[in-house]
């Protein structure tokens, strides 16, 4: 973006979640703030999965968090099937909280080491108190065979006993285990080979078919991205770049990051044409973000006006919005 | 044209309280001077021992046999000091973390210039110099400020690019990049990878790309050879592999991958289990408790590395295309 707007919502079909001008700031130290999140807007519709793209340090880890209330953002309003759940108290929200659950990027030190795979499972049903210890044990077992584990092997074992994909299946089985309408996906699959990748990536659209889920899933990686998502979110230094659906936004994308985002994922032909366009250079750091749109001091085309005054999102096509002053498509 | 470094029967196991892990089995592999070859396979498949241990860079519990020859010299037979003296400038490394590479508590500068003084024998001052032509070759902006700085203070991308800084300096003949940018962003990944094939033109080196990405390899490298299980199973000409693979595994491998040419939310081809355990080495071939065409003769008899015509190897009793 970096801009701001909320063009892009969608009020008429009945989101399930529906986030508005969030804010989440960070102190760095006594004076300096770093905004991560600079006011975002977005909805997600019921069995959507919405991908959250962009690099290091844009903020979409953060944002994610922030939907979950994990740590309450400073600013802005999230709601979560008509509960406005920013505007909850602690113990009201934690009432909500089955209802959405997350899966981290790193597996393996998301779970506790000393638990064995059982009582990590079981943990989230018996905080909720879901039934006596057999029937949990029962669902415990379920949930180990959904997501491909044998449960005769692996319930009595620790994570270090278990590979990153396998702990990743784990956490997707703790994640599912009090069956919440919204999962958070946070880089779910960067640390893990390309072949148990896809093993993963398939097992989370399962689950979501199969429970009928709506996914927010962030990654830096735009190809596994289109395997999975059904609408995209690039996201640059805490502001939206542009909105659109998968196959709209990898045919024509309007934002001359989006363009560069893509043509910088690696090709797996040798005799495919290459597109040169790059990015130079990392993004500047968030303490002191650019004046106007934030990604200028990275952009080929940027204009006086771009450092004047922050692009706006607008729609250049059915669902596909840009906030650019000079869309590669207009 | 002449083999840089040549590998023979060249195999690293690991004593360790289940058995011996054997991690790398009867390697033969030749390297020409001024070639660009990418050795690709998942996590255990033994491809970074393979490239540490041709270095030298083993523990002492790992025992190495077979012959390394690099520019004729058997370096496995040189003693540890004399095998020091083709590190930096005959061969050196990029390693694949760029947070944990580098000495946190000493400043960007002097672990650049500890190679120039070391190996090349420059004064302070000279190498001083010559690590901020470094910095600004590998484009970092501002190279003056960058050497008095610590590795904290710099991200991801940045301390890739000192580390390959690091083992440019002294020019070596040989490089090897074990992933080089799995830890980095795709934008970043496309810089130094970028960066990575300008300075390989520009000092003539001889690169050895270590990586689990396949799609890395098709736009970097000349050759590819592909490990599974310890073993080499299959080796082409970059072209020629993608055009014409004869391995069930590299056709897995590659199919496992989301590719940007692929339709939104269709369903990504897996390749089921994972590697066999490296302390029990199947009877047959390594990979046929998990290939969709594996026979009876596949699980009982191990396939020999076949060589075509076209030099093109592979290790399979039913290649995919027929023998040819």
């Amino acid at each position: 973006m970096a801009g701001s707007g909320k063009i892009h919502l969608r009020p008429n079909s009945e989101p399930i979640l529906v986030v508005q001008d969030l804010v989440v700031n960070y102190k760095v130290s006594r004076k300096t703030v770093i905004s991560a999140v600079a006011g975002i807007s977005f909805d997600v519709l019921r069995g959507e999965t919405l991908a959250i793209v962009g690099e290091s340090g844009c903020g979409k880890s953060t944002l994610g968090r922030a939907v979950l209330q994990l740590p309450r953002p400073q600013g802005g309003t999230v709601v979560l099937d008509s509960i406005e759940i920013t505007a909850l108290s602690g113990n009201d929200l934690r009432d909500i909280r089955p209802r959405m659950q997350m899966i981290f990027q790193d597996a393996i030190s998301s779970l506790d080491p000393r638990l064995q795979v059982k009582n990590i499972i079981d943990e989230p049903l018996k905080a909720w108190k879901k039934g006596t210890a057999a029937q949990r044990s029962e669902k415990v077992d379920d949930l180990l065979d959904a997501v491909g584990l044998d449960p005769e092997i692996v319930r009595d074992r620790r994570p270090y006993e278990f590979s990153g994909g396998q702990c990743q299946r784990i956490s997707i089985a703790r994640a599912i285990a009090l069956e919440p309408m919204l999962l958070v996906c946070d880089e779910p699959v960067s640390a893990l080979d390309v072949s148990i990748q896809a093993q993963i990536l398939n097992l989370l659209q399962d689950m979501k078919d199969k429970l009928g889920l709506t996914l927010i899933f962030i990654s830096h990686d735009l190809a596994v991205v289109k395997a999975v998502s059904t609408r995209v979110l690039v996201m640059y230094l805490g502001k939206i770049c542009e909105v659109a659906t998968p196959d709209d936004l990898y045919a024509h994308p309007a934002h001359h990051y989006s363009r560069a985002l893509i043509a910088a994922v690696p090709i797996p032909d040798p005799e495919a044409s290459v597109d040169k366009i790059r990015v130079t250079g990392e993004p500047p750091s968030p303490i002191n973000p650019p004046s106007g749109c934030r990604f200028r001091t990275r952009c080929e085309s940027a204009s006086d006006r771009c450092a004047a005054e922050e692009p706006q999102l607008q729609e250049i096509g059915l669902g596909h919005f840009v906030a650019c002053h000079h869309p590669l498509i207009k | 044209m002449t083999a840089l470094i040549k590998l023979t029967d060249f195999s690293v196991s690991f004593s360790t309280p289940r058995g011996d892990l054997h991690a790398v089995r009867g390697v033969d592999l030749s390297i020409n001077k001024g070639e660009s070859v990418g050795i690709v396979g998942e996590s255990g498949s033994g491809k970074t021992v393979l490239s540490r241990a041709t270095m030298g860079l083993m523990p002492s519990t790992a025992t190495c046999t077979g012959s390394v020859e690099f520019n004729g010299v058997d370096l496995s037979r040189l003693s540890r000091k004399d095998l020091r003296n083709y590190w930096g400038t005959g061969m050196a490394m990029v390693f694949q973390d760029p947070m944990t590479s580098l000495n946190p508590v000493r400043r960007i500068g002097s672990q650049i210039t500890e190679g120039l003084i070391v190996r090349l024998g420059m004064s302070k001052e000279q190498a001083r110099g010559r690590a901020i032509e470094l910095l600004d070759r590998v484009r970092i902006s501002d190279p003056f400020a960058t050497m008095k700085k610590y590795p904290g203070e710099l991200s991801g991308g940045m301390r890739q690019r000192i580390v390959i800084a690091i083992a440019i300096a002294c020019t070596p003949e040989l490089l090897f990049a074990d992933e080089p940018t799995t830890a980095l962003d795709v934008t970043v990944q496309a810089q130094v990878l970028e960066l990575l094939a300008e300075l390989r033109q520009e000092f003539n080196m001889t690169m050895l790309l270590v990586t689990h990405d396949l799609g890395v390899v098709a736009g970097q490298t000349d050759r590819v050879v592909v490990m599974y299980a310890g073993q080499i199973v299959e080796a082409a000409t970059t072209k020629e592999l993608f055009k014409n693979m004869k391995m069930p595994y590299t056709e897995a491998l590659l199919k496992s991958i989301p590719r940007l040419d692929q339709q939104a939310g269709q369903r990504l081809k897996v390749i089921t289990g994972r590697l066999p355990d490296p302390t029990k080495p199947e009877p047959g071939c390594a990979f046929a408790p998990r290939c969709l065409y594996a026979t009876d003769k596949c699980r009982s008899e191990q396939p020999p590395l076949v060589t075509t015509q076209t030099g093109h190897q592979y290790r399979c009793f039913f290649p995919l295309g027929g023998a040819n």
